[in-house]
């Protein structure tokens, strides 16, 4: 039996704003437990809420980024339920009526050693805005649970789609996809250890061809792309055995446990919970108009799609590379800084950009942001390939001391002594030397092996301790061997 | 509409209130009453109404992103049952 | 003293003919010698009530008074005002000192007014007796043996036996017309929106409302002037210009157009007060007006429309009460879930319990339909019955509530009996409308209200209607007897 798996995202993100969704608490993170919970973030008795104007700004800025409905007329809605980090005993969140309707996101899914990568459109059924609840702090207090409030309030928005997905993959591509546009336009930081990122994944399979869903369980609070990979490959081996030994899935909410690798149904979730949606009467319905969006959309920042062909046009690049410059803002903006600084040839920025910096931030697992190479600096070396101060290879030695903090290009080529010797006389003379000392690779050359030649090349950059201009030295070569 | 107690105990459960068999039985008349009542609703046609949840046609004012709110933790959690380090106290919640 | 209007205690207070600190003292003692048997407040705290009052002397004698500062009001019980203890007549909030200060105390407190202390009030103000406060029935002064109506019962007895000059109270199906009915006072519920519900215990969001109850209309006005305007933290607070309530008290009632509605003058309304009603309205006619029968063909659905709606409300409001960050927590429990039904059953009484549940089942899965959503579409049906009533008349008049004081005890053993009290009032709520009641004469030698509907935003023309009433009839001055 060939099984398929369908897989559904849902994304909490929280909102980069001042302040709470419904009161005037601020959202910083790390306070003091319960120092940023005001009366309306504890519940007490008779306080109300009010919407907060950059809350629904961001829901339209992501409206328009993954090109969705914005509700003319929405409605924000009471989920009764009860548990400690929900003070008001129920959650103010939208039902029938969301702020952003059907959108879509384009997916990059990359090559495996079983297929090549391909392009996919995730459907997005519906963002909502609502309040985050609390944080529950399980450690001991002699038995009991202790409740922070501070974060009860932070606004969410939560980002739904259709069951589109049918591999691991595909769901941590779009999870990364989405978690970096959130970040492009300014909605949300996307600190996945603090929280501000949180994915929940439904995942049910069935038999592949056929058109009805299977049972689905949630894999619920996932906040690294890691263990997003690792718990739905364990979901899907799990779903598709218990089916096949002769079992069935009940609906369940379930944890993923990063030690073990499996994931267990939550026990306080097992039954299935009636939340008694209704609008909340404390709040009015959110109208907003073609002005309020056209407002929003001037002040949107070039979405990546866009950016990517500009680049492709502006700077001639190829459509893997604009691709892989756009995958981040802070990556774009370091590139344009860069080619800006730099003057030359933007192809040359970029293969540097996707190359050594890449790989070095990757070695390391940091963001470009914390790179030590400036895109100003990253400029200044690409200036002295260009200008032959130095080659090439030795621009990668270069760029080492570089990202290990010893300076500027120019003042590790002076401080090294790397400047690249372009002088044909003192190359005629080292080449002189050489052809000298090596009189049987000579020969081999002369004889028609053609590889003589490089060990030649190489012995008169050794002889320069690879200071020679490169070029150069092949063209002099060339011309002294030819007679 | 016929409510059993068992009804009772499970909108009871799903308001966290404790019913105790007698309570659920006695509870059950009296929702009877009232039950009835509201069913009195249901000769009325209306195809087409649209719902009202607020008699003016008026719409969410938006509040500006300022933080107006500072710490009142110690006068909020000097009316608090069980406080530990700023934390609220509550029977451990298991997962 | 004890009868002076607020214009003749400000007047005396101008001329120094008495202190405020005095004024407070003397009602402080007769509530000492007459509150044990009426119960009509719960807390009391004259210390602070002195120093309120004395500050207001400062005020005073600075030439910096308002036509409020230094009158001593009582406040039901339902408002949160700063370090005093605030029940709303529970069990729940037995301990519960309010840290913060609902807006409606701070208006009285900015105008220099004083607390005189909080009164009793149905629990939750779900009641129209007074018998369901956990801190015990409260006496009308009219007839020791009988209600004074609820669920501002407390207010109501507060002023009708002199314990205070006027108080406020809140109505959502009639809790303040229908105690003003029956203790022989004046009270008028604004239009839903003209009063800030911040730091009001909600009960039910979409159609509670705070309003004044004096002894006659002026006073209405002038405490409406304190009480009404703006609130930026309620989101259901109306943006409207400041009004001054007096203003039109004394324009004439010529021409007057007043709809008297059939249905409200049918089965279950008592003969003798049928005749008061009736009465009132012919003393209108002298003063001018015209009447004319109207039609409100959807009165009786109002009560079940309300007996959905309000506990469908109240069932999450009250979610809030879970022993976990203030009121009352059991002092055993096995686990969290044992903690919240052992808190919540101990600290709620019969009739919040039953109104919790019937909101509870009627927004269940499978019945939001049926029930929530039903009621709001008949609800706009009553909305439409006034609004088409309103084409024929200026303001509409019949009886605030069925009969006069029940004994105590009458309807306590039939939800429904005691729920058709409300019969006349509901329906004003329901369609947001403001409702007054002013005292009309007697039945059975217990009080009669005239109940006055009018548009919306047109209490200043009721208030105009109930003034001109009292200057040529003399019910509104009338005391019970042994206070």
């Amino acid at each position: 039996m060939q099984w398929e798996v369908v897989i559904g995202l849902e994304t909490h993100t929280q909102l980069q704003t001042n302040t709470k969704i419904f009161c005037g608490a601020s959202t910083a993170f790390g306070a003091e437990p319960n120092t940023q919970a005001d009366a309306v973030s504890i519940a007490l008795p008779g306080v109300l809420p009010v919407l907060n104007r950059e809350a629904v700004q961001c829901a339209i800025r992501f409206g328009l980024a993954i090109d969705a409905e914005i509700g003319r007329r929405s409605v924000f809605a009471r989920k009764n339920y009860f548990y400690p980090d929900l003070p008001k005993g129920y959650q103010i969140s939208q039902y029938e009526l969301p702020v952003v309707g059907k959108g879509k996101l384009s997916i990059q899914v990359p090559a495996t050693s079983a297929g090549q990568a391909y392009e996919k459109v995730i459907n997005i059924t519906r963002a909502h805005l609502e309040e985050d609840a609390g944080k529950s702090l399980h450690s001991d207090f002699h038995g009991m649970t202790g409740i922070d409030l501070n974060r009860a309030g932070t606004p969410l928005l939560e980002i739904v789609t259709e069951p589109d997905m049918r591999s691991a993959a595909e769901a941590v591509a779009y999870a990364k996809k989405l978690h970096e546009l959130v970040q492009w336009i300014g909605i949300c930081d996307g600190n996945m250890q603090e929280g501000s990122f949180r994915c929940d994944v439904n995942v049910s399979v069935r038999p592949k061809g056929s058109d009805k869903l299977g049972t689905r369980r949630e894999i619920k609070n996932l906040n690294s792309f890691r263990f997003m990979q690792q718990a739905i490959e364990y979901e899907t081996r799990w779903q598709i055995e218990t089916l096949e030994d002769g079992g069935t899935i009940q609906q369940a909410t379930v944890l993923f446990d990063p030690d073990t690798g499996e994931t267990r149904s939550m026990r306080s979730k097992e039954e299935a919970n009636d939340y008694r949606y209704f609008p909340d009467p404390d709040l009015l319905p959110l109208v907003i108009s073609e002005a309020d969006i056209d407002a929003v959309r001037s002040t949107m920042p070039e979405l990546p799609e866009a950016m990517q062909a500009r680049f492709e046009q502006q700077y001639g690049l190829p459509a893997y590379d604009a691709t892989a410059i756009t995958a981040s803002r802070g990556v774009a903006d370091y590139f344009v800084a860069a080619v800006t600084a730099f003057g030359g040839e933007a192809k040359l920025v970029a293969n540097w950009v996707m190359g050594s910096v890449a790989a070095k931030l990757n070695e390391a697992g940091q963001e470009i942001a914390m790179s030590p190479v400036s895109a100003v600096q990253l400029a200044g070396l690409l200036k002295r390939i260009t200008d032959n101060t130095i080659s090439g290879k030795m621009a990668k030695e270069v760029f080492e001391a570089m990202w290990a903090g010893e300076g500027d290009a120019d003042a590790i080529i002076a401080q090294r002594g790397l400047k690249q010797v372009s002088d044909s006389g003192a190359i005629e003379a080292i080449v002189d030397e050489v052809l000298a000392a090596n009189a049987t690779m000579v020969e081999e050359y002369k004889a028609g092996k053609e590889k003589a030649f490089n060990g030649l090349v190489g012995q008169c950059m050794k002889a320069s301790k690879g200071k020679a201009n490169p070029a150069q030295v092949n063209d002099i070569l060339k011309k002294k061997l030819a007679g | 509409m016929s409510l059993t107690t068992d009804d009772v105990k499970r909108i009871a459960h799903l308001a966290r209130i404790e019913v105790t068999e007698a309570d659920a039985q006695a509870t059950l008349e009296k929702l009877g009453g009232i039950l009835d009542l509201i069913e009195q609703m249901q000769a009325v046609d209306t195809a087409g109404i649209e719902p009202m949840s607020h008699s003016q046609d008026v719409t969410q004012r938006l509040r500006e992103d300022a933080v107006t709110e500072t710490n009142q933790r110690e006068l909020f959690q000097s009316i608090a049952p069980a406080v530990e380090n700023g934390l609220y106290l509550v029977p451990k919640v298991i997962e | 003293m004890i009868n002076a209007s607020l214009k003749d205690l400000a007047a005396a207070l101008g001329a120094k003919q008495i202190s405020s600190v005095e004024l407070t003292q003397l009602f402080l003692d007769r509530i000492h010698r007459l509150n044990p048997d009426i119960n009509a407040y719960i807390t009391l705290d004259a210390d602070r009530s002195l120093a309120q009052a004395a500050a207001a002397d400062v005020r005073i004698a600075q030439g910096n008074a308002g036509p409020l500062t230094g009158i001593p009001f009582a406040q039901k019980d339902i408002f949160c005002a700063k370090g005093w203890r605030t029940t709303c007549g529970s069990k729940m909030l037995e301990n519960f000192v309010a840290p913060y200060d609902a807006h409606i105390i701070s208006q009285f407190d900015a105008a220099g007014a004083v607390n005189l202390g909080k009164t009793n009030m149905d629990e939750f103000a779900m009641g129209s007796s007074n018998e369901t406060s956990y801190y015990g029935k409260v006496q009308n002064p009219w007839d020791r043996a009988r209600v004074p109506g609820g669920s501002s019962g407390g207010s109501a007895a507060a002023v009708a036996a002199r314990l205070a000059p006027a108080a406020t109270g809140t109505d959502t199906g009639g809790s303040i017309r229908q105690p003003a009915s029956l203790c022989g006072l004046s009270g008028l519920k604004p239009t839903y929106g003209v009063c800030s519900r911040y730091g009001m215990i909600a009960f039910a969001s979409s159609l509670d409302q705070a309003g004044p109850m004096a002894k006659s209309a002026e006073d209405l006005g002038l405490m409406m002037n304190v009480m009404a305007g703006f609130d930026q933290r309620d989101s259901t607070s109306l943006p409207r210009e400041k009004e001054d309530y007096t203003r039109d008290l004394n324009l004439p009632l010529k021409g007057l157009r007043i709809g008297i509605p059939k249905e409200y003058f049918a089965d279950g309304l008592d003969a003798g007060v049928a005749k008061v009603v009736l009465d009132a309205i012919e003393q209108y006619r002298k003063l001018g007006a015209e009447t004319v029968e109207v039609s409100l063909p959807n009165t009786q659905l109002s009560i079940p429309v309300y007996y959905v709606l309000a506990p469908a409300e109240a069932s999450s409001n009250l979610s809030r009460y879970d022993g976990v960050r203030y009121g009352h927590r059991a002092a055993e429990y096995t686990d969290l879930m044992d903690m919240y039904c052992k808190s919540r059953a101990e600290g709620f009484g019969a009739e919040v319990k039953r109104r919790i549940m019937v909101g509870t089942y009627v927004l269940s899965a499978g019945y939001y339909d049926a029930y929530y959503l039903k009621a709001q579409q008949i609800r706009r049906l009553i909305a439409q019955d006034f609004e088409q009533a309103f084409k024929q008349c200026d303001v509409i008049m019949g009886p605030a509530a069925p009969g006069t004081a029940f004994k105590t005890g009458e309807k306590t053993n039939d939800p429904v009996a005691m729920y058709l009290e409300d019969l006349y009032t509901i329906a004003v709520n329901l369609a947001g409308l403001p409702g007054m009641s002013v005292p009309a004469g007697f039945a059975n030698g217990l009080p009669v209200g005239l109940q006055i509907i009018g548009n919306y935003f047109s209490e200043a023309r009721m208030l105009n209607i109930g003034h001109q009433y009292q200057q040529v009839t003399d019910w509104h001055t009338r005391m019970p007897e042994g206070i």
